[in-house]
């Protein structure tokens, strides 16, 4: 059995979004200054009093953290980089826990931006590791859409999913993006528009990809009783897990790494999925977000397909998830998607939604994947929170 | 089952052509292995010295038991297609105006899943031949293949890309005076060629095969600056590969001759000749290296396999022979996106190799080696059993070649 502790006393708050914007002429620093600022200004707080930063962008480079806490003349005693694209979220928070827990900071400012102009994206792809670099960019250069429409396929002929399947997930999603006041896709989405899109990288169509863009998202993870005297609503950390490359023994990745973790999350928080009030998973296709209801134990392996064909995604639905409309509608910008969970379930369970409330949301299980280093995503978190 | 490839259409004279560009070429110094592994057509990947896991994509340090010793072997060509897309759109501007393109993931049946080219006649999940290839970048990439051949295989667009089939093209092949050049012109045509430009320098004197020429007769002498610039103004255009068969191959050491005239006519055949040629038709021929299925390709370079150390017998060719190795080696980036495809030949079967004992390498040994490189889309091959020998020598160990031929 796990014998790691339990983050007794660490609560998460504060939850912002910079509102996406499709092209910036904006820097990365720009953006995340921007989301610290809007913390700061939210929580009543100075800015020397954010003493940790930890950090994620796409498109800061050169500069890194370090960088960062001179161009924002911060002096933090606790400092992090964590370059795990969709999982970056989940890492923050588990990282930013332990040093507030163990008193190595007593509040830090989880924070990721990135900037987006018109070839961002495609130089973002063409250099993304070097094994894309070497064995998936010069291979028709179609970026995580090709990738993932392989796992798609394959997916597919495993376990039977249709593109309606798929399309359950997008639509749905599409449906809570319009009431989500920073979606950058607010037209509604059908069934018929979602099968008739055209073809990407089949089998993968327009709706299943997620839109490039600009934007930052920001929490504060410090102690309880800190929280408390700055009145700020907050929420507490039940468990957390983190998996990189896991199972490389599997030929094409049809499972990711909470899989192999998913005991352990449930038994640390205590619960089970069915105390889960609302989830948050990692869209930037539809068909990892059906891995994940499979891999976190919302049902069997396989079973994803009949998952979505008996369940209602909608925030008004029985299984309330991506309550934002997610990367699918709101956008990606680039590290804040690995963000996008955590702030959106963070403002559902602390009673405070940019869109309407989810009925009855207290405990959200938030999920992060990450980095398709080559083949296949390599970063795995997830995270349960519980309204303080 | 592929399409045939469509006939050779005349280009629209108001058309832009398709620019030629090229996949991105950039790759990990240990990738370039597999650029070196699909020039010879081999298909090999990286394999731990300790622990004899196959290691994919190129590494440097072995995923299983962190050895570090990983050395290139052929590994079995098997695989099975795990799943697949095709590309419709893409952010890459050599791909943009090539998709519809296949690729897919498959398990090798050595080990490694790998990201490939899938060709349309693989069945979907179904099993595949691996082979490597090198993309127009003149990178190494692999190339699912059905496993047997299929009709017209070799005709589809994506794999044509990648190889430079002389079927329907037309082929310069500079040096028809000599048995060599006759029987490439010869071996070309029958592979399907459109055309083959053969040239003839000095042609008033008269020379052997001069009644019964392959292909059509034009006037070269590639030592002749103003005879190059007139082939290129003339025929520039209309050329898509060049088979570059001037050879001037002599015996003698620095000590057998008296002055520098034979080792000055060395050079000028296989060093300023073949540079003076890359200036007049290079920019033509790069300019239509996309130009449609029938685009320029090619370029062949022959070089006695004396140019990786000398034997004492032809000491001063093989001087001339290594410039010109080292010209083919850097017309590679500088002819980028044509293929520069060099052949190493042995001891010729000609006048000037009377005193050396077989094995000689024939007219008609070399013609159908050259034929199959193009068709594969090599960029190296080692042509008669000394020619291989030695390459095997020279691969073992160069310095310890070196003293070996010095005899």
């Amino acid at each position: 059995m796990s014998r790691r502790a339990a983050y007794d006393g660490v609560v998460a708050a504060v939850p912002i979004t910079i509102p996406y914007e499709r092209y910036s002429i904006q820097t990365a620093h720009w953006w995340i200054g921007r989301a610290l600022a809007e913390t700061i200004s939210r929580a009543g707080i100075r800015k020397r009093d954010i003493d940790g930063l930890c950090v994620s962008s796409f498109t800061l480079g050169p500069d890194t953290a370090v960088g960062l806490t001179q161009h924002l003349g911060m002096s933090p005693r606790w400092l992090d980089h964590i370059p795990m694209g969709g999982a970056t979220g989940v890492v923050a928070l588990r990282r930013a826990a332990r040093a507030v827990q163990a008193g190595d900071a007593d509040i830090v400012a989880c924070v990721a931006g990135d900037t987006n102009g018109p070839d961002s994206f495609r130089a973002l792809v063409a250099g993304f590791s070097r094994f894309a670099a070497d064995a998936t960019y010069p291979y028709g250069a179609a970026g995580p859409n090709g990738s993932f429409a392989i796992l798609t396929d394959a997916y597919m002929r495993r376990y039977g999913a249709t593109r309606e399947d798929f399309g359950r997930i997008c639509v749905a999603q599409r449906q809570n993006a319009l009431s989500f006041p920073h979606a950058l896709m607010k037209r509604k989405l059908t069934m018929e528009e979602y099968l008739a899109a055209r073809m990407v990288s089949s089998p993968v169509a327009l709706f299943d990809c997620v839109m490039p863009c600009a934007g930052a998202e920001a929490f504060l993870v410090m102690r309880d009783d800190t929280a408390a005297s700055l009145g700020l609503a907050s929420a507490r950390v039940l468990s957390t897990i983190e998996r990189h490359n896991a199972f490389p023994e599997d030929p094409i990745q049809l499972r990711g790494g909470w899989a192999q973790d998913m005991p352990e999350l449930y038994a640390m928080a205590g619960i089970t999925p069915a105390g889960i009030d609302l989830l948050q998973t990692y869209d930037d296709y539809p068909v990892i977000v059906m891995m994940q209801f499979e891999d976190l134990g919302f049902c069997a392996k396989g079973e994803g397909p009949d998952f979505v064909r008996s369940h209602d995604l909608t925030l008004a639905g029985d299984f309330p998830h991506n309550t934002s409309g997610g990367q699918l509608s709101v956008g990606q910008a680039g590290a804040a998607g690995g963000y996008l969970g955590m702030t959106e379930a963070l403002r559902q369970i602390t009673g405070a939604p940019l869109g309407p409330q989810v009925a009855n949301a207290r405990t959200a299980l938030v999920s992060g994947f990450g980095m398709i280093n080559y083949d296949r995503g390599l970063c795995s978190g997830a995270a349960i929170l519980q309204a303080a | 089952m592929s399409p045939p490839l469509p006939p050779r259409r005349k280009a629209d004279p108001l058309a832009l052509p398709r620019q030629a560009l090229m996949p991105q070429g950039g790759r990990s110094r240990a990738a370039l292995g597999l650029a070196a592994m699909a020039a010879q057509g081999r298909f090999a990947l990286q394999i731990c010295a300790a622990c004899g896991a196959a290691q994919y994509p190129p590494r440097d340090v072995c995923h299983e038991c962190l050895g570090t010793e990983l050395p290139w072997r052929d590994v079995p060509t098997g695989a099975a297609l795990l799943g697949e897309t095709t590309v419709h759109l893409s952010g890459d501007t050599y791909f943009r105006v090539r998709t519809p393109w296949r690729t897919g993931l498959v398990a090798l049946d050595c080990g490694p899943s790998a990201v490939a080219h899938v060709h349309p006649d693989v069945a979907p999940a179904g099993r595949a031949r691996m082979s490597l290839r090198l993309d127009r970048s003149g990178q190494g990439v692999l190339l699912a293949l059905p496993e047997r051949d299929s009709p017209n295989m070799m005709d589809d667009p994506m794999i044509r890309e990648m190889t430079c089939d002389p079927r329907g093209r037309r082929i310069l092949v500079t040096d028809g005076r000599s048995a060599f050049g006759q029987e490439a012109a010869r071996s070309l045509l029958a592979a399907g060629a459109a055309q083959v430009f053969l040239g003839i320098a000095d042609g008033w004197k008269p020379f052997k095969g001069q009644d019964n020429l392959p292909g059509d007769a034009v006037q070269l002498d590639l030592t002749d600056a103003t005879s190059v610039s007139e082939l290129a103004a003339e025929f520039g255009g209309r050329i898509d590969i060049v088979v570059n068969t001037a050879l001037h191959i002599r015996p003698g050491g620095p000590l057998d001759r008296r002055d520098l005239v034979s080792a000055r006519e060395e050079m000028e055949v296989a060093y300023f000749g073949p540079l003076r040629l890359a200036q007049a038709l290079g920019p033509t021929l790069r300019a239509r290296a996309a130009d449609g299925p029938y685009g320029a390709c090619a370029w062949v370079n022959i070089h006695g396999i004396d140019a990786l150390a000398p034997a004492p017998g032809f000491a001063l060719t093989a001087a001339a022979q290594a410039a010109g190795l080292s010209l083919s080696q850097s017309l590679r980036t500088s002819l980028a996106p044509i293929r520069v495809l060099t052949a190493f030949v042995g001891p010729l079967e000609d006048e000037w190799h009377q005193a050396i004992p077989p094995p000689k390498v024939t007219p008609t040994a070399l013609a159908a080696a050259i034929v199959r490189g193009l068709r594969e889309g090599l960029e190296e091959i080692t042509v008669g059993d000394i020619a291989m020998d030695v390459m095997r020598r020279w691969r073992d160990n160069p310095s310890t070649l070196a003293r070996e031929r010095a005899g």
